[in-house]
This record gives C-alpha cells, structure tokens and sequence, in this order.
C-alpha cells in the first residue's frame, strides 16, 4: 500500500470549489442567503426565547405550574398518540395496498389520501363540526349514546386525524414502489404465509419511512391549530390544546406565558423534524449506495 | 400475484371514505336548504369578496417570492456546501417545523409596534403588522421550506453535461444559467410554487395574529369562516369554504397540467 490515495482529494475537489477561487459576485451570493435566513428564519428563532425569558427564568418556568397549561400538555399528547397509532396503521396498510397490487383507480385514492394537505386545517375543522355537531345526525346519534365528538377530545383527536392523514402514508408508498414486488412474490413462492411476507420481507425495507411519516405526523399533529380551534370549543382545562393554550396565553397578554409555552412546543416540533431530516440523508445514502453497487 | 388484495383494498377505501370522503360530502350537503341566489349572495358578500382577494392574492405573491428567494437559496447551498453553511441548510426547515401558532405570534412580536424589527421600520414609516404586508410576510415564511426543498435536489442532480459543453462553446457562466441551467430545473421551481401555494392558500394560523384581522382589510378566507361559524351560519361557512377550495383545487390543477406540459417539451427537446 505505498500507492498514495488520491480519492479526497479528488472529491473534494468535486464537492468544494476553492474558495480562493470564488468570484466576486460568488461571495456576495453566499453572504446574501446567509443573511437572509439569518435574519428571515433565525431572527424568529431568537425573538421567542428573548420574550419567554425576558422577565426571567422563575416566571418563563411557572407557565408549567399552572394547571391548564398542564392540562393543555397532556391532551396534546393524548391526541398525538392516537393520532399517530390511528395514521400510522392506515399509512402501512395504504402503502402496502398501493404498491403491491394493480386495481383500476389508484391514481384517484392517492389524490383523495392528499386531499388533507390542499385542504384549509379550518374548513376541515368546519367540515367535521358538520358532521359530527349535535345538528347532524351523527353528531345526535353519537350524543344519545353518550359520546360527545364536537367540542370534547374525541373532536379534537378526529380533527388531528384528518390534517395529518397523508403523512406516512405518503412516505411509505413513496418507498415501497420504488423496491418493487419481486422480493414479496419470491417469499410467497417459496411457501411464507402473506403476514410472514409482510412482517419479515416489507416491513424491514419501510421501517425508516414509516418512522419518517411517524415524526412528521407526530410535529404537526402536536402543533394542529385551525382544524383544532374550530372543533374543541375553546374550554380551558377541558378541550384546550397546547397551540390553543398559547393563543389564549397571548390574548390575554400573558406574553411570558404564551412564548414559554410556545419555546417548548417549536423545540419539540423541531426536534422531530431535524431527526426525520437526519434519518431521510441517510436513507438516500443508503439507496444511492444500492444502486451504485 | 400478491394474495389479499380485496381485503385490502376494501379495508384502505373504507378508511379513506370515512375520514376524508365523509367530511367533505358533509361540506357540500350542508348547503341543501340554501337557494342558488342565497348562495351566490353569502359566497360573494363584500366581506368575502375582499377575503378572497387577500387570501389568493397574498398566496400567489408569496409563493412567487419564495420561488425566487428559495430559488437563490437552494442554488447557493447546492453549489457552495461547506461546514459554515451547513446550519443555514438547516434553517431552512424551521418555518416547516414551526406549529402555525407559534409562526404566529411570534411574527406578531417580531414585526409589530414594540418589536425588534416592527419598531425600527415604524420609525421609518413603515408599518407590517395588521396591514395585508403582514399576511405577505407570514404567508412567505410559511412557504419557503416548500420551494427550497423541492428545487435543492433537482439542483443537486442537474447533469453537468450541457453545462460543460456550452462553456467548451464559448458560453459566459451567465449565459449558461440562463440558457441551461434554468430551463432544466424550471418545472421544480413550479412544483414548489405549487406546494407553497397548497400550503398558504388555507393558512390560518401562523396569519391571524399579524393580521389583526381587520373586516374587509386583513381578514383571510378561514377568518370568515370561523367569524361566520361563531355566529352560527353554518351554510354561509360552507359556502364561502367550498368556493375557496373550488378557486385552489382549480389552480392547483392548472399548473399540474402547466408542469407537465413543460417536462414533456424538456423530454421532447
């Protein structure tokens, strides 16, 4: 091995221009991006911790001694965890049913699983009151049962559903029919059971997409705010989520209060979202990788 | 063959049809008791004809903004990556990760009266908050991760073929962008204006705050639909719901058809 490795240097002559070398309008083109999320997106950043900790941290940390903020917590959590569980077993189920099989008006469901996402949070908020409020049918049918849906957590988990629908489903069909049928087709031909296909062959190859719709699910069904606000009714300590917490925090003035809480909730929600960037890098590491090799 | 594809298909189409199908025909058939005149009287009231105009015009400018700004920021962080830019990149994704609520109030904060930014431009004269400036700024912020990360891997991946053959040619680098580079990474930078409309066509709450929801001002479409609720006009909701995404759904489908006329003639060429 006297030969001298020449790989790093090449490549990064690839990858890196000199800088040296950069012209001039180069440079001013970097600098200026820069700036501009500096001051667009990183500004923001900066301008919630500065209001939740400007009359300091006792008062910033006493937002979570009160009760309503904590019950604002755990409903939030609540509704996450069903949503998630309720999302995330339709995205799996939808993925498989998408890729593994051939069925005239696939085009259509696909569209109609991503109708969330074009859809306002607050008409689909409206679109749920009308169904489920105590004028509908439904809504009657399920109050003489004893259930409350429409401003009652039930409402809120519903309408947590609906916005978040798409996300793993999205990911996983994404990933699936990029790997194809073959494997599966080879495992049934070689006698395994269709749950032993599914358990052993096609969820191994998901599981990170599958995780990556969970977290994106999970960010924005903790932050849901329009859907929310239209269905629970606004009742503190009963139907109050954390981002309608806040907007009851900042409309009575509570400034600490509202950007405590808020602080709180975008280092959750960010935190989801660079872990999910992080694992999304990797997977098209690996796939580059595949198709390289 | 794959085994199972009834049961599947039937247990996917049954999810689908009451948690999304359901809801949306409840929308339309809420109307049932409205007249035509009744309708088109609630559906383009002064109030909702300013709304509208706001919510689509607002969408439109910001998502072209963020189609040129995002624009230059995925070209810089493709073709200069290194380690100083690199939290730049990952700035990128906070307006994504930001729940609606907290974009809210926080730009309120930031650009209103007493603000860091909002009191020096005050000074000058300049006012954002509760002015349609404030719904530009919000709606702009929420789109930018939209059109950055739909246009960065096209950028990422552009062959270098053209390029080095038009400079071998003679082409100056400004040429080369503008007559190679451009054309080829066009239909993303439309993908992105899409997403970012989809996105801040119906945005609620990352708006509200800067707003300052102001009647025939700086009220949004979801403003008057929750302002029309509260007063328990359930169908003038509706109506002005299901005309606002009647205008997107036909907007989102035009530059759908626009897209894929454009990679068609890239692919012919």
């Amino acid at each position: 091995m006297t030969a001298i490795n020449l790989e790093p240097l090449v490549t990064s002559v690839r990858t890196r221009p000199n800088t040296a070398r950069l012209h001039l309008w180069e440079r001013a083109a970097i600098a200026g991006v820069a700036l501009l999320l500096a001051f667009f997106v990183f500004l923001p950043l900066c301008s919630i911790a500065y209001e939740a900790l400007r009359a300091g941290l006792p008062l910033a940390a006493a937002t979570f001694a009160d009760p309503y903020a904590q019950s604002a917590i755990v409903l939030s959590a609540i509704t996450a965890v069903f949503t998630i569980a309720f999302n995330g077993a339709f995205g799996v189920l939808a993925g498989w049913t998408l890729t593994k099989y051939t069925f005239p008006g696939k085009a259509l469901l696909l569209a109609v699983i991503d109708l969330p996402l074009t859809i306002s949070p607050v008409v689909a908020g409206l679109a749920l009151l009308l169904v489920f409020g105590t004028r509908s049918p439904i809504g009657a049918w399920f109050e003489a049962h004893g259930m409350q849906v429409a401003f009652a957590p039930p409402g809120i988990i519903l309408a947590t559903i609906f916005v978040t629908f798409p996300y793993v489903a999205r990911e996983t069909i994404a990933l699936l029919s990029e790997t194809g049928r073959e494997l599966e087709e080879a495992a049934l031909g070689l006698g395994a059971t269709l749950w032993q296909t599914f358990t052993r062959v096609t969820f191994p190859r998901a599981r990170w997409a599958i995780l990556n719709g969970v977290l994106l699910c999970n960010a924005r069904a903790l932050g849901e705010f329009g859907a929310v606000s239209v269905i629970s009714g606004n009742i503190r300590g009963l139907t109050d989520t954390v981002p309608l917490h806040i907007d009851v925090l900042y409309n009575s003035y509570n400034l600490v209060g509202a950007f405590t809480l808020a602080g709180a909730l975008a280092l959750v929600t960010i935190t989801l979202t660079f872990i999910r960037s992080t694992i999304d890098a990797g997977m098209h590491r690996r796939a580059n990788a595949e198709t390289r090799s | 063959m794959i085994p199972g594809r009834g049961v599947a298909l039937a247990t996917t189409m049954t999810i689908v049809a009451i948690v999304v199908v359901v809801p949306l025909s409840a929308l339309v058939l809420s109307l049932h008791g409205i007249t035509p005149a009744g309708f088109i009287a609630t559906a383009f009231s002064p109030g909702a004809l300013a709304a509208y105009r706001l919510s689509f015009g607002a969408a439109i400018l910001a998502s072209a903004i963020d189609v040129v700004a995002g624009g230059a920021i995925a070209f810089v962080l493709v073709r200069y990556p290194s380690r100083w830019m690199r939290p730049f990149d990952a700035l990128v994704d906070v307006p994504f990760a930001l729940p609606p609520a907290v974009t809210g109030i926080t730009l309120a904060e930031l650009y209103g009266q007493h603000g860091w930014v909002g009191s020096w431009l005050g000074a000058h004269g300049i006012q954002i908050a509760y002015t349609p400036a404030g719904v530009l700024l919000a709606l702009t912020f929420v789109g930018l991760p939209f059109v950055v990360r739909t246009v960065q891997p096209v950028i990422a991946t552009l062959p270098r073929e053209y390029a080095q053959a038009a400079a071998s040619l003679g082409a100056q680098p400004f040429t080369i962008f503008r007559r190679i580079t451009l054309p080829l990474v066009a239909p993303s930078f439309l993908t992105g204006f899409a997403l970012s409309l989809a996105r801040t066509l119906g945005e609620y709450g990352s708006v509200i705050f800067i707003a300052g929801n102001m009647p025939g001002k700086t009220e949004v479409i979801p403003l008057i639909v929750i302002t029309r609720l509260e007063q328990y006009d359930f169908a003038g909701a509706a109506a002005v719901a299901l005309v606002s995404l009647f205008v997107s759904f036909v907007m989102l489908y035009a530059i759908n058809v626009l897209q894929r006329r454009m990679v068609d003639v890239r692919s012919a060429a």
